[in-house]
């Protein structure tokens, strides 16, 4: 297909033999590329101009670096920064290690078993984090009828405001950590599908050279799985992490960032300072420290996973 | 479903944001086999499944507990102690639902943006992942890369100029508003470009012969061989665009133009104390995707081993 326009008689122009080479490339991949400048990268760059002015819908002015200056005097972000990175931390910690877990004792059962669990797993997570959210705000009811409180009085305990007591509880508060738990019963179900994946190919005598040598279920775990896991694990936890960084639902549908802030998490405070106050300018400085955070993260990941992918 | 891949792997995360790996590391899964190649004994299978089967009723039970509320009258729902079976079982929150609510009118807009977007992805995802793969043009890796890069950015940092640009367009508050800033994305080009580039050229060589054009190669010859992959990229931008939250509540306002996400999640403000119609809301909301997943399990579990998606 390329020498059919060197060939044609006269010998066209050099645009018109460019055109003809490679124009059907150039328009295949225009709509999207039309897409990712105008949604993607422009916006990009307008949000980095939009933190340095006073901007909302109508005007906007320069004031440099006022709206990073007053973010970081802000407790009010403070509090979402810590309540982002605590959530952050405790579920991430938990869903690489119970999607690991599950994974291991997936493995082992006959085929049939094993698409079951999957599925199982997996299921709850096709539906939209609003619905879900809701039941969670439901089971965390306030009232002796609410489901977790029900679960309390049986122990003789309660009945606690779940998502409405802001009182120190554990470095955070009862209400952050309410929504921390109902994150951590969710199960991490593209983590356990990769898990299983990356356990399909390990390689089967390893074990059973352990298993001679004796080695028990925990030490197999121990000593060759998780080793051997560790590539996946990194690249787990970092998907993990950046979508825990970026939490909203949840706190939208269950708390509303309350009582107070005791709940707020950044993209819920982006969202509300940009469109329930439209503060244009000041939500875009708070998105950008977190793509700073993400792309950071992300460039990590990059980095550590071309210097780790030896099995 | 065979979806291949050769040298990368994208992963959406929980905030429909892809991650990029090398596929060195997703190795590919070696059939039915059990780990260490001995098969189980009676008593490690039950107490495997000891473990799996708890884990997977308190995965499920969110879904169970909101059907389950749904289906109680209101006035039966807060007894203490809860009850855990639909007691005195009616469609009684529903048809309230019903009356109170455009909850056909929602389910209606969500379908709409739904499709819309799926079949934006499928054209234009599978064009751009057709030409990365194919095609030879100047500053096509350069694209690509820019592409890929894309992954690094949240969403929420392009929210606000994005919703500028649409407010400039005058399409705030309109469904075209909500599709518009999503007719592409880096997950389906990626999976595209994977696949494509599996296939033999001879057969775009020999229609080429036989006098097709470029659009006709495209669409007639490289999209039927890519039906494994056109269907994966299809589920999973339906679903990702059905259970989308943020954006949606931000561009659209009026209430005849809501979501079902966002409209049920306004119906938690409105009628914060009747639970049986916010889980009624929630139900209809859910059991689509929750049919889908029946129906598509393969893809899906496969779509998140290959190319991965929601967790």
């Amino acid at each position: 297909m390329t020498t059919t326009a060197e060939r044609a008689p006269g010998a066209p122009r050099r645009g018109v033999r460019f055109w003809r080479r490679y124009g059907a490339g150039y328009l295949f991949v225009l709509p999207s590329m039309v897409f990712f400048v105008l949604f993607m990268f422009l916006p990009l760059g307008w949000s980095f101009v939009i933190s340095f002015q006073r901007s909302g819908l109508a005007q906007s002015s320069w004031i440099g670096l006022d709206n990073y200056v007053s973010l970081l005097n802000d407790p009010v972000f403070g509090q979402a920064a810590f309540n982002t990175v605590l959530y952050s931390v405790v579920t991430v910690a938990v869903w690489v290690l119970v999607s690991m877990v599950l994974a291991t004792l997936i493995h082992p059962l006959p085929p049939r078993l094993r698409t079951f669990f999957r599925a199982a797993y997996y299921l709850p997570s096709v539906t939209s984090a609003v619905f879900v959210a809701l039941v969670w705000r439901w089971v965390f009811n306030a009232n002796p009828w609410g489901l977790a409180n029900y679960v309390l009085s049986l122990f003789g305990a309660g009945p606690l405001g779940f998502l409405s007591d802001p009182s120190p509880f554990l470095g955070a508060n009862v209400a952050l950590w309410s929504v921390i738990l109902s994150s951590v019963l969710t199960i991490p179900a593209v983590g356990v599908v990769l898990y299983s994946a990356a356990l399909s190919a390990v390689p089967r005598d390893l074990y059973e050279a352990a298993e001679v040598e004796g080695a028990g279920a925990i030490a197999k775990f121990r000593h060759i799985t998780i080793p051997l896991l560790k590539p996946i694990t990194l690249y787990v936890a970092v998907i993990y992490t950046i979508a825990a960084f970026e939490v909203f639902e949840r706190v939208y549908v269950m708390t509303g960032g309350g009582p107070g802030y005791a709940t707020n998490t950044i993209v819920y405070l982006i969202w509300r300072t940009g469109f329930r106050f439209g503060e244009y300018g000041l939500a875009s400085a708070q998105a950008f420290l977190l793509f700073i955070v993400i792309a950071t993260i992300s460039l990590i990941q990059f980095r550590a996973l071309r210097s780790d992918v030896e099995y | 479903m065979a979806t291949p891949t050769s040298s990368g792997v994208s992963v959406r995360s929980p905030r429909e944001v892809p991650v990029l790996v090398p596929v060195e590391m997703l190795p590919v899964v070696g059939g039915a086999t059990n780990a260490s190649g001995r098969p189980l004994r009676r008593r490690e299978r039950l107490a495997i499944l000891a473990i799996l089967v708890p884990v997977a009723i308190i995965g499920l039970f969110p879904m169970y507990w909101m059907v389950t509320t749904a289906l109680t009258p209101s006035s039966a729902a807060i007894r203490v102690p809860p009850s855990l079976v639909p007691l005195d079982a009616s469609t009684e929150n529903l048809a309230e639902l019903f009356r109170q609510a455009p909850i056909l009118l929602w389910a209606f807009n969500s379908l709409v943006i739904a499709v819309a977007i799926m079949v934006c992805h499928v054209v234009f995802d599978s064009m751009a992942g057709y030409a990365f793969a194919k095609k030879r043009f100047p500053g096509k890796n350069l694209m690509f890369l820019l592409i890929v890069s894309s992954l690094m950015v949240p969403v929420e940092v392009t929210l606000v100029p994005r919703f500028i640009l649409v407010t400039r367009l005058g399409l705030d508050d309109n469904l075209l508003g909500v599709i518009l800033p999503s007719i592409a994305d880096v997950f389906g080009i990626f999976l595209m470009r994977q696949f494509i580039r599996t296939l033999p050229t001879e057969l775009e060589e020999a229609a080429r012969v036989d006098g097709a054009n470029e659009w006709h190669v495209f669409w007639r010859i490289i999209m039927p061989l890519s039906r494994p992959a056109v269907a994966t990229v299809a589920i999973f931008s339906f679903v990702g665009a059905w259970n989308a939250f943020l954006w949606p509540l931000i561009v659209l306002s009026k209430r005849e133009l809501l979501t079902l996400p966002v409209g049920v999640a306004l119906l938690q403000q409105e009628f914060s104390t009747n639970i049986g119609l916010q889980m009624a809301g929630a139900a209809v909301g859910a059991i689509p995707t929750i049919v889908l997943f029946l129906f598509f399990q393969r893809q899906f579990l496969e779509g998140v081993r290959v190319g991965g998606v929601k967790g």
